[in-house]
């Protein structure tokens, strides 16, 4: 297996008497996708963020690229990226003034030009001049994909990136995000309910259920090991308790 | 890794892209100090043939609304330009971005030097031709007026973004009216002497009384009162650490308590 670009161990976040995520461990190999999977409250929209630095973990560590991001995360923020239907770009800001924003603040050489070439890229060309705040949803996750991408992150940590979308728009995003994968050599760390997404990019993933990684493997294996022919039917089985793998604690 | 001058100048950049698209907002800008600076201007009017104190130094009340205004729209434009990234729910793609709060907070206080001089130029401008007063009569002693009071509206603003970085948009009024709680101990219009013994003592903590007594010192008495301009700059000092102390670790309270993320109404 390659080096773990993120590592993290024993990962734990409480909010007074909630335990949101409850001592983690997972490492995330250079160049692979890998799928946080779980349901609503699972704990992996608190992954991320803690992975990012919004949030401060209650215990456990987060190293990203080598670096302790709980440390210097100073160090690697240019190289790394994120996107999330959950947080907006400005609205009243048009497409290209975002995007200008952003490339200036990631330190991008030629921002004019990066700008025109992502835009190119992700066919939103045409709304460079709208403002975001009058783009479809599928425009404005496009616009999203773009600012996470302006900067060719080494690591890209997606929330839910196709949540809302129409399937043929959905389909174009997941295409694109395996291709920039393919050609850019990025990790992607992708939090999703969508067993399809998860299915279809992801070499391992993550199942978490109230807070805990409570299985893992690639998607073939958890078919495997769960007896079923879809990943949905595996994320029923764990979602509802019905059984679990038991590999949760393996070394990774 | 150092402040960068560049994310600096993004931040800036996109307040100025916000500004820029919205005339309403330009226009708001200079509309309450030009308000402002008629109504008093004709009060000072009136006042000047009924005031001796008043008639002593026609300008005064133009001169203490015009400075008030350099507080509040310093304040003003700290608090609105961050109310800015709450409302746009932007404060999550901006903190994993290599932006430090130091570099934001810079950008806010850049931010807020240019909404002020958009706001008060055109008042300050417009009372030559109507009340033929110029507060730029004042010479040098008007900038350090300036920078002290625009100084005190950046940590006013620092502190009121702090409280709803720990309190969420529901203290967003706060940015409206906190100011005005510290108008009557600044002794804007009249000297500190008026107020009680006890509120004269409150009034030397703050720096707006200093300058607003240093103001009136130059226009009664033609003297620059270095005194006050030390005691307000040396105080706009301590409370600016202070202010940047106590946004630091409401920041990192976000932080903790995932807050970056859950902005918004």
């Amino acid at each position: 297996m390659s080096q773990a670009v993120i590592k993290v161990e024993g990962l734990t976040k409480r909010f007074d008497d909630t335990t949101a995520v409850d001592a983690i461990s997972f490492a995330v190999p250079a160049g692979t996708v890998v799928g946080l999977l779980g349901g609503n409250g699972a704990g992996k929209t608190t992954t991320i963020s803690m992975l990012l630095g919004l949030l401060l973990p209650t215990s456990g560590t987060i190293e990203v690229l080598g670096v302790d991001m709980l440390r210097h995360r100073h160090r690697v923020l240019t190289r790394m990226n994120f996107s999330s239907p959950y947080v907006d770009l400005p609205h009243r800001l048009t497409v290209a003034e975002n995007l200008t924003v952003y490339g200036h603040l990631y330190g991008l050489a030629g921002v004019r030009r990066r700008v025109a070439e992502i835009a190119e890229a992700l066919d939103i060309a045409q709304f460079l001049k709208k403002p975001v705040g009058k783009l479809s949803a599928g425009q404005k996750t496009r616009v999203a994909l773009a600012k996470a991408l302006l900067n060719k992150p080494d690591v890209l940590l997606l929330d839910e990136p196709t949540a809302s979308l129409d399937p043929d728009t959905a389909d174009w995003v997941r295409t694109y995000l395996e291709t920039f994968r393919r050609e850019t050599g990025a990790t992607i760390l992708l939090a999703s309910h969508n067993m399809l997404e998860v299915e279809r990019l992801c070499s391992l993933v993550l199942m978490m259920r109230k807070g805990s990684i409570v299985d893992r493997g690639t998607p073939a294996e958890l078919l495997e090991r769960y007896g079923r022919d879809t990943m949905e039917d595996v994320f029923l089985d764990i979602a509802r308790e019905r059984r679990t793998g038991g590999v949760a604690d393996a070394a990774d | 890794m150092g402040a960068s001058v560049r994310r600096i100048a993004a931040m800036v950049l996109r307040y100025w892209y916000l500004l820029r698209g919205s005339w309403p907002r330009i226009l708001e800008l200079a509309y309450w100090p030009t308000v402002q600076m008629i109504m008093w201007g004709f009060i000072s009017q009136f006042m000047a043939t009924n005031s001796t104190w008043v008639a002593q130094a026609a300008g005064v009340l133009i001169a203490a609304v015009l400075l008030w205004d350099v507080l509040f729209r310093g304040q003003l434009g700290v608090s609105v330009s961050f109310l800015e990234e709450m409302w746009s729910r932007n404060l999550g793609h901006l903190f994993v971005s290599p932006l430090r709060p130091g570099e934001w907070v810079t950008a806010l206080m850049t931010m807020s030097l240019i909404r002020t001089l958009m706001g008060t130029i055109p008042a300050a401008l417009l009372a030559i031709p109507v009340f033929g007063y110029s507060i730029f009569d004042m010479g040098l002693p008007l900038a350090a007026f300036f920078g002290n009071l625009i100084v005190m509206g950046w940590w006013l603003g620092l502190l009121i973004v702090a409280l709803i970085l720990r309190h969420g948009l529901g203290a967003e009024s706060l940015a409206w009216v906190a100011v005005f709680l510290l108008a009557p101990v600044s002794a804007v219009y009249y000297p500190v002497s008026v107020l009680p013994g006890w509120l004269q003592a409150v009034a030397w903590t703050l720096p707006s009384a200093h300058v607003f007594e240093g103001m009136r010192a130059l226009m009664f008495e033609d003297a620059v009162r270095w005194d006050h301009l030390a005691w307000a700059t040396g105080l706009n000092i301590a409370y600016m650490a202070a202010a940047a102390g106590v946004f630091l670790h409401f920041f990192n309270v976000a932080r903790r308590r995932g807050a970056l993320l859950q902005t918004g109404e």
